[in-house]
């Protein structure tokens, strides 16, 4: 699947996008595997709380299931208008 | 409907004329535009602002299509500039048409509250001594969107 990164999250990890194979079955597991490879992955992740997640470009959250999701996106509260 | 994710500026006042022109059967048309604000010590340079293709078009229509079914609009418009905007230029704007004015405004108030904190786009400030942040979400913009 894809794995979209935006605002202080992009800056942090390094890069604004990158595929990945996976068997997590949530985000949340999704994030743990991520968590594991790197130190700015981990540090990227620390505080959940301060994250959003959407699946294929709708807002979810980290207990929702990755079955069948193609895009991930995780990003900081959004700053519109 | 028109919804609108460009990194080049808008004439807003063009774009209010259009909008008004084409709402039939309105009595009301409110419009609201926002503005990149510099620091109150004046040390803004410029706001970047970053989206997510795709999800803010997504994102930003079904805010709008909301809007619309529950103030029976007869139109309504969204246009929100990403890239590089300098103080004072045009970040955005919201344009609502129903047949009363309470409808437009309140409509108008859905519309930005909504794409404050629900449109997929970031804000950071470059400052002008160097240097740049991100903007924090504000709690109130989120507690905004309880009163809907």
């Amino acid at each position: 699947m894809d794995i979209l990164y935006f605002a202080w999250v992009r800056e942090r990890i390094g890069l604004p996008r990158e595929r990945v194979e996976t068997k997590a079955a949530t985000v949340a597991e999704l994030v743990e595997e991520l968590k594991a490879r790197e130190d700015r992955y981990a540090a990227a992740f620390a505080d959940l709380s301060a994250l959003r997640v959407a699946l294929d470009q709708d807002l979810s959250d980290f207990d929702a299931p990755l079955d069948g999701v193609r895009e991930v996106a995780f990003f900081p509260p959004m700053t519109g208008g | 409907m028109k919804i609108a994710v460009q990194d080049s500026p808008f004439d807003f006042g063009a774009e209010a004329e259009a909008f008004s022109a084409g709402a039939s059967g309105a009595g009301a048309v409110v419009t609201f535009a926002g503005l990149v604000r510099d620091a109150d010590e004046g040390s803004l340079a410029a706001m970047e602002i970053e989206h997510y293709p795709g999800m803010t078009e997504r994102a930003l229509t079904r805010i709008a299509e909301e809007a619309m079914a529950r103030w029976s609009l007869a139109d309504a418009l969204v246009i929100h500039r990403y890239g590089r905007l300098e103080t004072g230029e045009q970040i955005m704007m919201v344009a609502t048409a129903a047949r009363h004015r309470k409808d437009a405004f309140e409509a108008a108030e859905y519309l930005m509250d909504y794409l404050k904190s629900r449109a997929p786009f970031w804000k950071k400030e470059i400052l002008k001594g160097g240097g740049s942040d991100w903007v924090a979400a504000k709690d109130a913009d989120e507690d905004a969107l309880t009163r809907w």
